[in-house]
């Protein structure tokens, strides 16, 4: 890598390639990316998209078929877990059970054979750094799920590892303790500066939390983005569909213009409504798309304002907002959210919908 | 998975596979050749021809004059080791069965001392449970005492050393072995299958009949091989309770392992006893998959 | 905690089960409390005594028989044990053919009519030329031991969350210290469990016993039957009760302290 100034990524995958016996398809493959170091990056995907698969090869439980991983430059396919600077939060905590928690966080020092005084000062920096004081001689069937989950994360960051895998480790936890331990984990990111590889098919939490996100499925890499970009500009229609909600419409390309391009709707009827779409230069007229669109991004105006016009079926108010369900002109169906209260004249009969060009991505059919 | 699992998986389990090919299979397959020999005349056996006579002998036997004459004396120590494993197996499935059903409508917790309180006799040593069974049998024993003490009878019953008391001594050897199997298959049925049967209007029995025997059979018949092969090879309870009148298969083959020094036969009567092991396993074997078939 | 209302009671279950259970006890029962019968002839109470106990104690052969089966018991346990511990790792991260190969060979033990097995080991000791002593028989109970020993811990192994393992792995053990501080310290219920199974079962056994032993080897059920087949004393009966008192004690003992290490180390699901 010569004459670039890009520091070394923590963890490369390149070209990973994975099918176990029997399986109809590979778990991976093709799989190429990198996670730079002090990076909060996950791994997000629909169960059985893989991306377990991937994090066991990075922590050395499972190995490639094809291509190759790599830790700080040096590949590692065949050096078994307990030799790479690697640690992991399972799933399931795995905590020992015949130990306490402090032996369970003196473990892996105690395996590299660090001194009693060292051990002791570490698990204690780790007891301060996850608030675990007082529960030191405890064992783990005498605690909370959610001191269990910070006993295993203190286990895994004691020896410092490079990177640290996280394996849902959320999963078992209700919504309020869930919420508040995505914070902790944000926090101890920053604070220790490790590379945090988390695994997760929850999108919301992928977003709020990561740094980068690369999305998965069917042992495939789909994009691998920030949160932001994976939200505005999903790259294809996978991503727009597993992230956040969005309309699906077939349309047709009707005309070419630089990068933008015009479509009209399928079975558009004697509406003839045609849509602008932006970032659109891959099509040519003719060419079948479905046309995305998040339902947040749709203003409701008066019919003739709006690029598209249908009518209202039914509503849906949930507190924070209010969630329209529409049949368009074409007969196909339109979600809509509205935020705020709403004159409830504004969805009495033909509405129009309006939206900016940038809302509107268009995908290949 | 690598081959250095699985060679390590291989070494693993090398010492126990090893150490029961030596001492199970090897032993067996000797025995095997020993059923094939002819006896030694101080007891032994004469290396080197094979022949069948041993085998012969089951239901053979040649008179003074050199002639075959068919030989009931053994067979019908078969038949009596039949019946009588036959008839334990019935008594065992008839007690045992309603014992299981009775522990699955148990709570967890007395369930589990029920089945403790079962699987402690189950533990403990076979001749010493027999050797209770000649004090409660004999003539004068504690039966003859209690029914004459109640006026039931004058004289003592002579049950000891006849069939009845090898019956009752086995009945009471392998309860055990039938009524856990049974337990285990019966407590794994979904409960939801038998509320389903009775909310389609069914009653106790057709439930029973229907849904849960059905379904718990390949236990059931687990049960009922695992109490009449051992039953057939049976020898403490005929030895002790038969009083060597009344031999059955077991008592037989250490016949000649003892007094009779006939090894070859000894052993073609023990390869006999395995030969019926093996027919019931197959005959379980295919009722299972057949169970099966029929549940799917 | 009340049982969940199970819609197969019925009395006639009911019946059967308090029949058989007092069908059980019924002998054991009666052979303790005749044990403390005073009279010689046994089924006629005469008065409660432990005379016979005390003849029991005070007789030397009985005690070098009793010597010989906690000889026997323990070094066929310790050997069943190991052998049984390393199959069961060799068996749990294995195929399917595998572990059938080898639980089907550890069934046969337990599955070929004892006669059966004692003959064949007794042909095998006889051709091979093996006198017939303590070796012979703890040879012999090893056979059966090893099944014993076996399934607790392949039952406590299953029972195991396997990120366990990956997780000591993760944290640098190597792979023989992962055994000794991990695994080892994990399947200790079991490996406990399996190994006092195995010595009850070899301290029970009569029928492989009484073919493979020889003079000076005799184990105690052996020698309790020499005892019956002279004759019915009260020696015998006292005898009878102890060991039966004895085996009911080590059960139950077993019971309790299985139960107490599983609870006390709970490891299931690792949660």
């Amino acid at each position: 890598m010569a004459g670039t100034d890009q520091p070394q990524p923590a963890v490369r995958l390149t070209g990973v390639g994975k099918t176990y016996p029997g399986a109809s398809a590979p778990a991976l493959s093709g799989v190429s990316l990198d996670i730079r170091s002090n990076e909060f990056f996950t791994l997000l995907g629909p169960s059985g998209c893989g991306k377990t698969t991937l994090l066991r090869m990075i922590a050395g439980f499972e190995s490639p078929d094809e291509g190759d991983v790599l830790l700080d430059g040096t590949s590692v396919v065949g050096i078994a877990p307990n030799r790479r600077p690697v640690n992991t939060v399972f799933q399931s905590y795995a905590l020992f059970p015949h130990m306490t928690v402090a032996q369970n966080m003196a473990f892996a020092l105690d395996m590299l054979g660090q001194s009693r005084d060292t051990i002791a000062a570490r698990v204690a920096e780790m007891v301060r750094l996850l608030r675990l004081e007082g529960l030191e001689q405890r064992r783990p069937n005498q605690l909370s799920g959610g001191q269990q989950q910070r006993v295993a994360l203190g286990r895994a960051l004691a020896p410092a590892p490079r990177v640290l895998l996280l394996d849902e480790p959320l999963s078992a936890l209700d919504l309020k303790l869930r919420k508040e331990m995505q914070v902790e984990l944000k926090r101890l990111q920053t604070e220790t500066g490790i590379t945090f590889v988390f695994v997760t098919h929850d999108q919301e939490e992928a977003l709020t939390m990561s740094d980068r996100v690369a999305v998965l499925s069917g042992g495939k890499v789909m994009q691998v983005d920030p949160p932001v970009t994976i939200y505005e500009k999903p790259a294809n229609r996978f991503v727009a569909e597993f992230i956040g909600d969005a309309n699906f419409l077939p349309a047709t390309c009707v005309a070419l213009d630089g990068a933008n391009a015009v479509f009209v709707l399928d079975s558009a009827g004697a509406d003839g409504a045609q849509l602008q779409v932006g970032d659109a230069a891959s099509f040519a007229p003719g060419a079948k798309a479905e046309l995305v669109v998040r339902p947040e991004r749709i203003a409701l105006v008066p019919p003739e304002q709006g690029q598209l016009r249908g009518e209202v079926r039914t509503t849906m108010y949930s507190g924070s907002d209010l969630m329209l369900h529409c049949a368009l002109a074409n007969g196909a169906a339109l979600r809509v959210r509205l935020s705020g209260a709403v004159d409830a004249a504004t969805l009495q009969g033909t509405v129009g919908f309006a939206f900016k060009p940038d809302a509107v991505r268009a995908f290949a059919a | 998975m690598t081959t250095s699992a699985k060679r390590r998986n291989l070494a693993l389990t090398a010492p126990a596979m090893v150490y029961l090919a030596i001492f199970m299979i090897a032993p067996l397959l000797l025995m095997l050749y020993v059923s094939f020999l002819e006896r030694a005349q101080f007891g032994g056996v004469q290396w080197g021809t094979l022949t069948t006579v041993a085998y012969e002998k089951l239901v053979v036997e040649r008179d003074l004059l050199g002639q075959l004459a068919f030989n009931t004396d053994y067979l019908s120590i078969f038949a009596r080791s039949f019946k009588l494993a036959g008839i334990t197996t019935v008594l065992t499935l008839l007690v045992g069965v309603p014992t299981a059903l009775y522990m699955t409508t148990l709570s967890k917790r007395n369930a589990a001392i029920v089945l403790f309180l079962i699987t402690i006799p189950f533990w403990t040593n076979l001749l010493v449970r027999n050797f209770a069974w000649i004090l409660i049998l004999r003539n004068d024993g504690s039966l003859d005492w209690v029914l004459q003490t109640l006026g039931l009878t004058h004289e003592p019953l002579n049950i000891l050393y006849t069939p009845l008391a090898i019956g009752i001594g086995l009945t009471y050897s392998f309860l055990p072995y039938m009524i856990l199997p049974a337990y285990v298959a019966l407590e794994r049925i979904d409960r939801r299958l038998i509320e389903a049967a009775f909310d389609l209007g069914a009653d106790r029995w057709r439930t029973l009949r229907r849904v849960v025997l059905p379904l718990a059979m390949p236990g059931i018949i687990a049960g009922a091989v695992l109490v009449f092969v051992p039953c057939l090879g049976a020898y403490v309870s005929p030895e002790l309770l038969g009083g060597g009148k009344s031999l059955m298969i077991g008592n037989l083959v250490q016949a000649q392992f003892g007094e009779s020094r006939n090894w070859p036969f000894g052993a073609a009567l023990a390869l006999v006893l395995v030969l019926f092991l093996l027919l019931a396993l197959a005959s379980l074997a295919l009722l299972k998959r057949r169970s099966a078939l029929r549940l799917s | 905690m009340k049982a969940e209302h199970n819609l197969m009671v019925s009395p006639v279950n009911r019946v059967m089960a308090m029949l058989a259970l007092v069908f059980l006890y019924l002998p054991i029962v009666t052979l303790v409390v005749l044990s403390f019968n005073a009279n010689e002839v046994t089924t006629i109470w005469s008065g409660f005594s432990v005379q016979w106990y005390a003849d029991v104690v005070g007789n030397d052969a009985i005690m070098r028989a009793a010597r010989n089966s906690v000889i026997v018991a323990t070094v066929a346990t310790l050997l069943a044990s190991a052998a049984a511990t390393a199959a069961a790792l060799g068996v749990a991260r294995s195929t399917t053919a595998h572990r059938t190969s080898v639980e089907g060979l550890f069934s046969m033990p337990l599955l070929v009519p004892e006669i059966v097995t004692a003959v064949a080991l007794l042909l095998l000791f006889v051709i091979v030329g093996l006198p017939l002593g303590l070796t012979s028989v703890v040879l012999a109970h090893t056979v059966f031991c090893i099944p014993f020993a076996y399934y607790p811990i392949k039952s406590r192994l299953a029972g195991l969350d396997p990120a366990l393992i990956e997780a000591a792995s993760d944290l640098y053990a190597s792979p023989w210290r992962r055994f000794v501080r991990i695994e080892l310290p994990l399947l200790a219920p079991g490996i406990f469990a399996g190994a006092l199974l195995a010595f009850i079962s070899s301290l029970g056994d009569f029928v492989i016993s009484y073919f493979v032993s020889g003079p000076g080897s005799t184990t105690l059920p052996v020698y309790i039957f020499g005892m019956i087949r002279t004759g019915v004393t009260p020696e015998v009966n006292a005898l009878s009760a102890l060991f039966l008192l004895a085996s009911i004690a080590a059960i139950s003992i077993a019971f309790f302290v299985v139960r107490r290490l599983n609870e006390g180390n709970n490891a299931a699901g690792g949660a």
